[in-house]
């Protein structure tokens, strides 16, 4: 039995499926986050798998700006994910508002809704930086099963409530 | 006896990566009605004037898409320029039509591959985004940026570009308009490609022009109209013929967009080769006092801006209208009558931009 689950645990680890949601960005991450996928960068052949169903994934990317109507969307998605489930939270306004920080309905970043494992800044972050954000969450994943250390903990720059996370890019 | 049932189509969609959300309301397999509830993206953008001055908008604006961030930041700047009474060198003006045109490519073809992708045809969904590359590349050696290029200020640009760039940058675009001619074949001529996307979706050409469809959707259903006709920016100076077709199906818009590529190549190759020889910026006279209006022709159609200001450095008031806002009546008026498999076809055939459209 321990053998079978190791087993699982493992190719959950080599092979992660991905879900992105758009909270309501400009695109422009998630055009970034596309571009992962497509021949340039290509994370398919490294078992990255992109999904639409939030119940078949083990990786939620999140860009874009948090508001008051779509944080509900944001935390349905997450609850349907099954454990273990780490969290990437992609662009400066998915971390703090951004540009955006100053309006009226703008939550300062995903990580108020959920917990987040990584965060991934840039305006919009190149793809090898999304990419290696991936990577850093697979690891925060693997301390979730116990199957070692969790990477290190980095607090967002002025944010001192902030949950801890690893800042990659 | 007709049962009906109500079919929720996002927030979060695999076909569409943006949250949209639309309601349809289906008999058997047949769409009857579309309900669209929008929101999801809304950054209540337009009430930032008053927190950050004329010239801090410039980046705001630029995050309203970032797919065509560059002709939101042009349009933005010309319609304070205008208010001011300043004219953006010769230089810069031929910067911003290439910069603007690169932008049209980029688009254009991460839309053939999502179009492509909403039926079903993968593999050329990566070929179209491998070319992209080539276009993502120019942007980040000449602008620093992949996606948001901010090159565009009041008054002019920020980046020139040497001889070297430009030499470069003409092989590039040999690469991208080699590798377009190549995929003619596979995206326009296939009997696949046909059978999902001809008489699939059809807007009339009256229908056309008394709902208001504008771009690529209107320029499809044989209206020859396009706002860089007017000659904004350094269009007066280069040989622009708007991409006309006039069967108004999905087929016919993938068409004028694969062609208007096409042509924006070239654009940018004539802009390239004649880039004057000028400043890059002009002084600004003071703040902005009044109140201007200027349209532009963004990858999805017409984009009209409106900015008030009161002679102090914050304005009083923007506002914006995007195409995909004028292109969502003749996408409700396509929708019922089709079958709910060719919903995500006909959807992504106006080419939403929601975050344009919520802000």
């Amino acid at each position: 039995m321990g053998f079978v689950e190791n087993m699982i645990k493992k190719s959950r680890l080599k092979s992660p499926w991905i879900v992105h949601f758009d909270c309501g960005s400009c695109n422009g991450c998630d055009i970034e986050v596309l571009a992962c996928l497509t021949p340039m960068y290509d994370v398919e052949r490294f078992g990255v798998v992109n999904t639409g169903n939030p119940k078949h994934a083990d990786v939620l990317l999140v860009t874009g700006t948090v508001n008051h109507r779509n944080r509900h969307v944001l935390k349905q998605i997450y609850e349907q994910m099954p454990e273990p489930k780490a969290v990437v939270s992609i662009g400066a306004c998915n971390l703090s508002g951004g540009v955006f920080k100053d309006s009226y309905n703008i939550l300062n970043g995903a990580h108020t809704v959920i917990p987040v494992d990584v965060f991934v800044p840039g305006c919009p972050p190149k793809p090898e930086a999304i990419i290696d954000g991936v990577v850093t969450a697979l690891n925060a994943l693997a301390a979730k099963m116990g199957l070692g250390p969790a990477p290190g903990a980095a607090l967002m720059p002025g944010d001192e409530d902030a949950p801890k996370a690893a800042a990659v890019g | 006896m007709n049962r009906s049932t109500v079919i929720p189509f996002g927030p979060q969609h695999p076909v569409l990566p943006e949250p949209l959300h639309i309601k349809f309301v289906v008999e058997d397999e047949t769409v009857v009605q579309a309900v669209p509830q929008l929101g999801f993206v809304h950054r209540g953008l337009e009430s930032l004037v008053r927190t950050k001055d004329f010239n801090q908008m410039v980046f705001v604006v630029e995050r309203i898409c970032g797919i065509c961030s560059c002709i939101h930041a042009n349009c933005y700047c010309n319609a304070i320029e205008d208010m001011l009474g300043v004219t953006a060198p010769p230089r810069a003006q031929f910067l911003r039509v290439i910069w603007s045109e690169l932008h049209r490519i980029h688009s254009h073809l991460l839309w053939l591959g999502l179009f492509a992708d909403a039926f079903g045809f993968e593999s050329v969904f990566h070929q179209f985004w491998r070319i992209r590359e080539h276009v993502m590349d120019i942007c980040e050696a000449t602008a620093g940026n992949r996606v948001i290029l901010s090159i565009n200020v009041v008054g002019g640009v920020r980046r020139d570009l040497n001889l070297d760039q430009i030499n470069w940058m003409l092989g590039e675009l040999d690469k991208i308009e080699n590798g377009m001619r190549e995929l003619t074949r596979t995206m326009l001529d296939d009997y696949t490609v046909q059978e999902r996307t001809r008489g699939i979706g059809v807007l009339s050409k009256d229908d056309a022009r008394l709902l208001g469809a504008v771009g690529p959707t209107l320029r499809g259903s044989g209206w020859e109209c396009d706002e860089r006709m007017h000659g904004y920016a350094a269009y007066k100076e280069l040989n622009f013929v708007p991409v006309v077709e006039h069967d108004g199906d999905c087929y016919a818009r993938c068409k004028v967009r694969f062609n208007e590529t096409l042509h924006a190549i070239e654009l940018v190759r004539e802009a390239l080769n004649r880039l004057p020889e000028s400043e890059l910026t002009v002084k600004l006279p003071g703040n902005p006092d009044g109140e201007s209006v200027f349209r532009v022709e963004q990858p999805r159609g017409e984009l009209f801006y409106y900015v008030r200001a009161n002679g102090s450095k914050m304005l009083e008031r923007m506002r914006v209208r995007t195409p995909t806002f004028a292109n969502i009546p003749p996408l409700l008026a396509m929708l019922p009558g089709c079958k709910l498999p060719d919903v995500p076809v006909i959807v992504l055939s106006i080419d939403p931009c929601i975050s344009c459209t919520e802000r």
